[in-house]
């Protein structure tokens, strides 16, 4: 079965390292926070101005002046710190954030990534997203495999104005985990019960597979 | 101490003019200047050009400005969250000028530092990067991007003292330094106004030095946009 928003997200969560600084974009990985392995201390970074983000505040006591980059009302924990935004793009340019997790429109095999405009119908701004790409060591994409057409947006080449150029490295899918070098996607894993046949013919881009694809492992 | 107080928004925002160029402090609508915005749309100025993160939603924020059709130009990276703009930009009645949100904030810092320009890796190889000089810098590519020009910054502080020393709290902080550093007239506004030797010279996030005029604000709205919460157990 394809993977739920919250399984991508508990299998990202498998990627993340003891001690590392995380920024995560707003929808699927958001939810990446949910999932944090076991003896892992992960600090997440938040655009606007934070570091050591907590969870949602406890109803009452909301604060208008704590919110994160998707202008939810969030918490700061201990040890945490408040900054402005010439710093706060310092640390990300600066590659003292260790990973990136973003969502995406389209992938393409050379590490393109399209996320934020579709010419003449939707122009909201890329945020934070071109600074983030532009400079993490590590950007791990969450994204479904296909959209509501059932189209890929694994792709051989972006169609959509693009985010940044040749930085993906790692895609998380509804199907697969698929890693990106040699201008191709490498099969590394398969969503529990999803074939190699299906995933094939969900991928646009050259998609490359060698011996046996595990499945995902979920605890 | 240089004394830098006036007596409210009115008195703040002489010399405000039409087609002007501002900067606006607040990151969704979190650190804005109310008053100011509130002031800008009583005096009716037009054609303005403001450079701020976002661009509030329908009714709040600079909302209210682009409902009066007051703006002719926004900069910022990311306007999401409001109908009137999306419907005034796919019309052409409103310039847009998108920035990724690192250059938008380096830019800001760039003006009030002295610093003409400098290098971003941000936008390389898309269309922000356009018509823009780029160079190798140890293996890789960077965009030349520029200061700005802003006759007026309108800032929103937690607590000020009579020089204009500031101090922000929480994430309302965000680009509000920077265009502290780049107006050529720095206008804040305050929760809290207080006597000089009140802060802590420790503690200060924006010297007074950067400020010409500072009130007291009132009638603080700070409206949040996505109230998410844990329910009590």
């Amino acid at each position: 079965m394809a993977l739920s928003k919250q399984q991508i997200a508990q299998r990202i969560a498998q990627e993340l390292q003891h001690n590392w600084y995380v920024n995560l974009g707003i929808g699927i990985p958001t939810l990446v926070a949910n999932y944090i392995p076991k003896g892992i201390d992960i600090e997440f970074q938040s655009e606007n101005g934070l570091l050591g983000m907590g969870p949602f505040p406890i109803e009452g006591e909301e604060d208008a002046d704590l919110i994160n980059a998707g202008k939810q009302t969030v918490t700061v924990l201990e040890g945490g710190s408040l900054f402005d935004s010439a710093m706060s793009f310092a640390m990300i340019r600066g590659q003292h954030v260790q990973l990136t997790v973003l969502g995406a429109m389209e992938v393409a095999q050379n590490g393109d990534i399209a996320n934020w405009k579709i010419p003449k119908r939707m122009v909201k701004g890329m945020g934070g997203a071109m600074d983030l790409v532009a400079s993490a060591e590590n950007i791990i994409v969450a994204m479904m495999h296909t959209n509501k057409k059932g189209e890929s947006k694994i792709l051989k080449t972006c169609s959509l104005p693009l985010t940044g150029v040749n930085c993906v490295k790692k895609v998380v899918t509804n199907l697969a985990v698929l890693e990106i070098r040699d201008n191709a996607f490498y099969l590394i894993e398969r969503a529990p019960g999803v074939s190699v046949e299906e995933i094939q013919a969900a991928t646009e881009g050259d998609l490359i597979i060698e011996g046996e694809i595990p499945e995902m492992k979920f605890d | 101490m240089i004394n830098k107080v006036v007596k409210n928004a009115h008195e703040a925002l002489q010399g405000v003019e039409d087609g002007m160029t501002f900067m606006l402090g607040g990151f969704g609508l979190c650190g804005i200047p109310e008053n100011c915005i509130s002031e800008l749309v009583e005096l009716g100025a037009k054609d303005l050009t403001c450079i701020s993160n976002n661009a509030g939603v329908d009714e709040f924020g600079l909302g209210l400005l682009l409902k009066k059709h007051q703006i002719k130009k926004m900069i910022s990276s990311y306007v999401g969250e409001n109908d009137e703009f999306e419907r005034q930009m796919l019309s052409g009645e409103l310039d847009v000028e998108l920035i990724p949100q690192g250059t938008l904030a380096e830019r800001c810092r760039a003006t009030g530092a002295g610093i003409p320009a400098f290098f971003t890796p941000a936008g390389y190889g898309t269309e922000v990067a356009e018509g823009k000089e780029t160079r190798e810098f140890n293996g890789k590519m960077y965009v030349l991007e520029h200061a700005f020009e802003s006759e007026f910054a309108f800032i929103k502080a937690w607590k000020g003292d009579t020089a204009g020393n500031l101090i922000f709290k929480g994430t309302a902080r965000n680009f509000n330094p920077m265009m502290a550093m780049a107006g050529k007239i720095t206008i804040v506004e305050v929760e809290e106004l207080v006597e000089v030797g009140e802060l802590d010279p420790n503690q200060i996030h924006t010297p007074g030095i950067f400020v010409q005029r500072i009130f007291q604000g009132t009638d603080y709205e700070k409206r949040i946009e996505q109230r998410t919460v844990t329910p009590k157990s």
